[in-house]
């Protein structure tokens, strides 16, 4: 800072407290809504001095959106997604990094490309393919007469199917592959010394064993960043589980907020319906909050 | 680019490659290309054979009024959502870099609305903006019927918008504040030396440095206010009251999934597909130049 005039620093400290209070204000809301027994919050103009009952709000919350069984899955979807895109993208940045092979540019464009593909714009045949999985394959196969061939030979008749729709595959698999993540750990590649492959090979290590015993425990730093970004977009998955979920014990949090909006024939709890939001926005905030450092590294290092 | 010290083997890459690829191939080229093939069918939604038809699909989209007035609508979200946000986040970002005491605190509170989920924050906005309960309630006490996002268009466009940009705005904060303090400080010292007031140092100094992330964010924000409306607009209005809030994606998933209009929704997709892919294309141009600088 150049300027230390009492003014300006007065002007900085006013915008800065009201850029704050703007950007907590709908979590205070939604926080004192939570705390106020059922006639307090139906108020007009709504006080703002939290009540004492957050308590029972939330355990009414928790059973009314049967919070046990949907903590569960998002729980197993969270960390499914979270395990599924490091492997993944780690896997594929070594193979493009430290191998020379023929499509391996190739690999790496198809993957990169993916980012512009977003599930919002091919919500449906997404869906038909995780009715089942193997549809890609049986079409091939059904193009190439291949199950024809399979009939004619063996009479048997080819039938390849996976249903992925209402199963912990079908959360978590599909958001396996991630262009962003891959590119990270290739970026992050790119910066090791070339000579501790050099030394591994010397040693006669396998790339295997270079990728498990040398790359890996090197990338920790940057598999924490990823893993903060990935809890946070994991979690707060949202239109894939609303598609790919019948049943309500494969609902996660996220969905089932849906279900404590007070609808227009049922008394308006919003004291429930805002201690159940807090519970659900609770889990990646902290996360956020207490890996600071690793979350703003991974958003920023994503993109380059 | 690639290592120097490299490994052989013949078969191992392509295992190592093998997963990704296979998903990406299943859930994401795959249906993108059903997409791109269904929208030139007419496609029975229950099965049976699928009719060919050209361009027609395409044809009836562009001449339906709904099509345009959800396109309007659409360019009317992003609009708003992306300056609302993008001009906060500035504002913030400009604030943060110049404080000394505080940083911290500061940076922390800004941090954690990334971390909420767009419906949950949906769910905590609705209730504010609720016109019988709530926050804005009191506004109807005093002058009776002046908001209703749940019957007024206009009210439920205001109430997405401001939830949209309050979502977004800590990712624009994070890049505006990384670029601001990217800047050498000796600039910004040379130019006060040179008797620069504080704007001007900003105008012909600051933001010529930070528009690389300015452009950036501007095509981030758009990209994203096309697609990720959905899960604040499915909570909140669900596209309503009257196909007010009614934006492209939302309407792709309400003609696919509950009219079950494969081939309409299809040719919506392809083309909301077509301008993701300019826009992600215009961002690339941006990062291929930014490495350039870089190195």
């Amino acid at each position: 800072m150049i300027e230390r005039t009492p003014i300006l620093n007065a002007v900085t400290h006013t915008v800065l407290g009201v850029g704050l209070l703007v950007m907590c204000f709908p979590l205070a809301i939604a926080f004192v809504a939570a705390t106020l027994p059922y006639e307090a919050v139906i108020d007009v103009p709504m006080t703002l001095i939290p009540g004492s009952e957050l308590l029972e709000n939330a355990a009414r919350a928790w059973e009314r959106g049967e919070f046990a069984t949907q903590g569960v899955n998002s729980v197993v979807m969270t960390l499914g997604i979270l395990f599924g895109k490091v492997a993944c993208a780690s896997l594929t940045a070594f193979a493009v990094c430290y191998f020379n092979f023929r499509f391996r540019m190739l690999a790496f464009w198809l993957i990169f490309i993916t980012l512009m593909l977003p599930l919002e714009v091919r919500i449906v045949p997404t869906y038909e393919v995780a009715g089942n999985a193997l549809l890609p394959l049986q079409q091939l196969l059904e193009v190439l007469w291949l199950t024809d061939l399979v009939a004619w030979l063996a009479g048997v008749e080819v039938a390849l199917e996976w249903n992925l729709l209402d199963t912990y595959w079908g959360l978590t698999l599909p958001l396996f592959a991630s262009a962003t993540a891959t590119f990270l750990f290739r970026q992050f590649f790119l910066t090791i010394p070339e000579e501790l492959a050099e030394a591994a090979k010397m040693d006669g290590a396998g790339p295997l064993r270079f990728f498990f015993q040398i790359l890996l425990p090197l990338s920790k730093t940057n598999i924490a960043a990823l893993s903060v970004i990935m809890f946070v977009f994991g979690w707060n998955q949202y239109l894939w589980p609303l598609l790919i979920t019948t049943e309500p014990d494969m609902r996660t949090l996220v969905m089932g907020l849906e279900n404590l909006i007070p609808s227009e024939d049922e008394l308006p709890e919003w004291n429930v319906a805002m201690a159940g939001t807090l519970m659900v926005m609770l889990p990646p905030i902290v996360v956020v909050l207490v890996l600071q450092r690793w979350f703003v590294r991974g958003l920023l290092g994503g993109e380059k | 680019m690639i290592k120097r010290v490299l490994f052989r083997n013949r078969l191992l890459p392509y295992l190592l490659i093998l997963p990704e690829v296979l998903i990406v191939f299943v859930f994401f080229y795959w249906p993108s290309a059903k997409a791109l093939f269904w929208s030139f069918t007419l496609e029975p939604p229950f099965g049976g054979v699928a009719q060919w038809v050209g361009l027609d699909n395409f044809r009836e989209l562009f001449s339906s009024p709904e099509y345009y007035e959800s396109a309007g609508i659409t360019l009317i979200f992003a609009f708003w959502t992306t300056l609302i946000s993008m001009g906060l986040a500035l504002l913030l970002a400009i604030f943060v870099d110049r404080v000394l005491r505080g940083l911290v605190v500061y940076r922390t509170v800004l941090m954690w609305p990334y971390a909420v989920a767009a419906p949950a924050a949906a769910v905590a906005f609705q209730f504010i903006f609720q016109p019988g309960v709530g926050f804005f309630a009191f506004l109807n006490d005093i002058w009776p019927g002046i908001w209703d996002p749940n019957i007024v268009g206009a009210d439920a466009m205001a109430m997405v918008i401001v939830a949209a940009s309050w979502k977004s705005i800590t990712y624009n904060f994070i890049f505006f504040l990384a670029g601001l303090q990217a800047i050498p400080r000796t600039f910004v010292e040379a130019a006060a030396l040179d008797g620069a007031g504080p704007t001007r140092r900003f105008v012909t100094i600051v933001f010529p440095l930070l528009s690389p992330t300015f452009f950036f964010l501007l095509v981030i924000n758009v990209t994203d206010s096309f697609t990720e409306g959905f899960g604040i607009i499915n909570v909140m209005t669900q596209g309503g009251p009257g196909g007010a809030t009614n934006i492209l994606v939302y309407k792709i998933y309400q003609d696919g999934f509950v009219g079950l209009d494969l081939s309409g929704s299809s040719a919506q997709s392809v083309v909301l597909m077509a301008l993701v892919v300019a826009l992600t294309f215009v961002q690339f141009k941006w990062i291929e130049r930014r490495i350039h600088y870089a190195e």
